[in-house]
């Protein structure tokens, strides 16, 4: 481990995570210790996570280590699980195996410290509140239970809308608002959390150019003051230019690292490329089992 | 009041004083706390639908007051049983959410285990959980004591079998329901709008899903008896509903859907009174309905009419700025051609005759063209429109031309649409993008915005 390493560790949360390096060898080591990598300031330890729907399963055995203060891409093709990768994460899909970890910790103990940009499409936008109003519910959870929203959080809100360049627009409806604005207003959402990690779900599909470059400062923003970013993405072009690190997913980790050392033309082929047909025959064997009495 | 016999059909119309006396709440202790018994059910149902509508359950709560007329029979059996003669509407309630709640975990289950739809599931739960309490309302009626429950005014609603305590228990659970939506009114929202991000930001999403069911089935089993189980979803639906047609902004949209409940609940209320041997139930809908009728066509922004005529102004709008185009474009290659007869137009443009007259007789009026017996000719200030439609028409085909790389032969239609929506920065963002290729922008001679290309 390196002086840089353990200067950040030092900076970080909790350190439930035992120091995996120090363990003796020749001893059962639990699964933590066994993954050397692992450290309590990676915002994000997944191990051996597999996620099935209706008994199909559509990740098997995830690993990864998310390193710390960084903006983190994961990409493949369709249906390679990426959404369902930080669902998973996040609880909001169940999983058939595996524990995630944020900084050590399970889940309930660390979303107070977790943020979340979800799909633009997954929502209906033709919903009777203003922009304003969906970033305020970014705050709800340090409002409380029964209190209105204040006049602080609503001044903040605007600073998030701000951030995103949307404040002329606070007071619009969100239904009147282009696709590359309901997106900000998304991410103004999530700012108004004040998260350490965000799990954003391809913040760039379908927005214009300003929004883009919005997007793209605010993540850098979020880098600087160490928090960790992890987005779906879908475009390769800019994963270098936006990117620090890649998860590169296809039902599996075909690859993760920094983007200079991961992202190549071999594993790019082999995410998108050569189709694992024996994972998806397997899928579908499982899933057709289920189905049989 | 009473009929003098069963076959008596004939409403004797009440007279404007009792009906004067009804609306103002002057008509006897008893009719007065019905009528407020009601409104304030009306309210409650409105706020309550509210949330459920935004959460998209409308038809949830149908399958859910369908469910409610066996758990009505079974407490009516099960308290005759015990020998409790009197009529305790309190306990026939419970028995109703009883197996309401049921038919709601049914669903969940159906689809939980099964491949079925969300709507095969409730048509089946909604239509067995009824069956089974039609069976056993038979049963009850085949006995002597059957008639005394007045069951079967839980399926239509009858407002006049309603007894002072049953107004003032509905009126208790109205204000509880109200009271909760309130409390919780920024949670529902959350929930409603994106369930993934409340979930995410910590708030115990199937817990206040389970609390918005819990005041639906309240709001439900407590309109059994004023409205009918076959309709009382109506009042969870219709007064959200047409309140959504004329605000944007949660807390109106609760208030005016309050409203058109209470209203509702009202009018029907007092009219079962004037008119016993109406369901109040029906009349409560109806009235509900009417409004919902008169919002749909009437709202400013959301309302059709509202809708048609933003339509047919943009019609006439790009009807107007075709009409010019083509004038300029005819002046622009004969300019010594004087005024162009307005039946050639018309087939220039493919239109029917009453079409091209009634858009010349619109822009003569705003003086953009001067009509010169059958012919027509441009104005100055017409000249200036028609210059810049034309322009943005070539611009956008340039564009396409150059820059999407489609065939000049396939332009023509786009630009057509395109011309009238292009704004002053887009016009400038495209001059650029041609200047950039070296591309000289066409000119638009004649025109005010020609003279500055």
């Amino acid at each position: 481990m390196s002086a840089d390493d353990a200067a950040r560790r030092s900076l970080a949360g909790p350190q439930s995570g035992s120091a995996s390096s120090h363990a003796p060898i020749g001893r059962p080591r639990s699964v933590l210790d066994a993954r050397p990598e692992h450290s309590a300031d990676s915002p994000l330890s997944v191990h051996a996570m597999t996620v099935a729907y209706h008994r199909k399963p559509v990740l098997w055995d995830v690993d990864y280590d998310a390193p710390p203060a960084a903006l983190i891409a994961i990409v493949g093709p369709n249906g390679a699980g990426k959404s369902t990768f930080i669902k998973a994460c996040m609880d909001l899909v169940p999983r058939a195996s595996g524990r995630v970890e944020f900084w050590g910790l399970p889940w309930r103990k660390a979303r107070q410290r977790v943020g979340y940009v979800p799909q633009r499409e997954s929502v209906d936008w033709d919903f009777p509140v203003s922009a304003l109003d969906v970033v305020c519910m970014g705050r709800y959870r340090r409002i409380g239970w029964f209190r209105p929203v204040g006049k602080a959080d609503r001044a903040a809100a605007i600073g998030c809308l701000e951030r995103v360049g949307m404040a002329e627009l606070a007071h619009r409806q969100i239904s009147q608002l282009s696709g590359g604005q309901q997106q900000r207003v998304f991410l103004a959402r999530a700012l108004a959390q004040d998260s350490d990690l965000y799990f954003m779900d391809e913040p760039f599909a379908g927005v214009d150019a300003a929004t883009e470059r919005a997007i793209v400062t605010v993540l850098r923003e979020l880098k600087a003051q160490g928090r960790s970013v992890i987005c779906v993405h879908h475009d390769l072009q800019t994963v270098a230019e936006y990117f620090d690190d890649v998860l590169m997913l296809n039902m599996r980790v075909v690859a993760a690292g920094p983007v200079a050392q991961v992202f190549t033309r071999e594993n790019l082929h082999k995410t998108y490329g050569g189709r694992l047909t024996l994972l998806v025959e397997a899928s579908e064997a499982v899933a057709r089992a289920g189905q049989q009495p | 009041m009473t009929p003098a016999s069963i076959t008596d059909v004939t409403d004797r119309w009440p007279g404007w004083g009792q009906v004067l006396d009804t609306l103002t709440l002057q008509a006897g202790f008893n009719t007065t706390v019905v009528i407020v018994g009601t409104t304030l059910l009306g309210i409650a149902a409105g706020v309550i639908g509210a949330f459920a509508l935004l959460r998209k359950r409308a038809l949830m709560a149908d399958a859910l007051s369908h469910a409610t007329l066996p758990g009505v029979c079974l407490a009516f059996l099960v308290l005759g049983a015990f020998g409790v003669a009197a009529r305790s509407l309190p306990l026939l309630l419970l028995g109703a959410a009883a197996t309401g709640v049921l038919g709601l975990l049914c669903i969940h289950l159906l689809l939980r285990h099964t491949r079925l739809r969300e709507d095969a599931a409730i048509g089946i739960v909604l239509s067995v959980f009824f069956g089974a309490g039609v069976v056993l309302l038979s049963v009850i009626q085949s006995r002597p004591t059957g008639n005394q429950g007045g069951l079967s005014h839980f399926i239509y609603g009858q407002t006049a079998a309603m007894s002072r305590g049953d107004a003032a228990f509905m009126a208790t659970i109205a204000a509880l329901a109200v009271l909760a939506a309130l409390l919780l009114a920024k949670e529902f929202a959350v929930v409603c709008f994106d369930d993934g991000f409340a979930a995410v930001a910590g708030l115990p999403v199937v817990a206040i899903d389970l609390v918005l069911m819990t005041l639906v089935v309240l709001v439900t089993v407590t309109g059994l008896q004023a409205v009918g189980l076959l309709l009382v979803v109506a009042l969870l639906v219709i007064p959200a509903a047409a309140a959504r047609f004329w605000t944007e902004r949660l807390w109106l949209l609760l208030v005016l859907a309050a409203a058109i409940g209470g209203l509702s609940g009202y009018l029907g209320a007092s009219m079962s009174a004037l008119l016993p041997r109406k369901p109040a139930g029906a009349v409560i809908v109806l009235t509900a309905g009417a409004v919902f009728a008169c919002s749909m066509l009437a709202a400013p922004n959301r309302g059709v009419l509202a809708a048609a005529i933003r339509i047919l102004r943009t019609r006439l709008r790009v009807a107007s700025e075709h009409l010019l185009e083509v004038l300029y474009e005819r002046e622009r290659l004969a300019p010594a051609g004087g005024a162009v007869d307005i039946r050639r137009i018309a087939v220039a443009r493919g239109w029917p005759g009453w079409r091209a007259n009634l858009v010349a007789m619109l822009l003569s009026r705003r003086g953009l063209v001067e009509r010169r017996g059958r012919g027509l000719a441009l104005t100055g200030l017409g000249r200036a429109a028609g210059a810049r439609v034309s322009r943005n028409h070539r611009l956008w085909e340039q564009y396409l031309v150059t820059h999407a790389e489609i065939a000049p032969s396939h332009v023509d239609w786009s630009a057509d649409q395109v011309e009238h929506v292009l704004s002053e920065p887009l016009v400038r963002e495209l001059e650029a993008a041609l200047r950039a290729q070296g591309i000289d922008v066409p000119a638009a001679r004649g025109g005010m915005e020609g003279a500055t290309a």
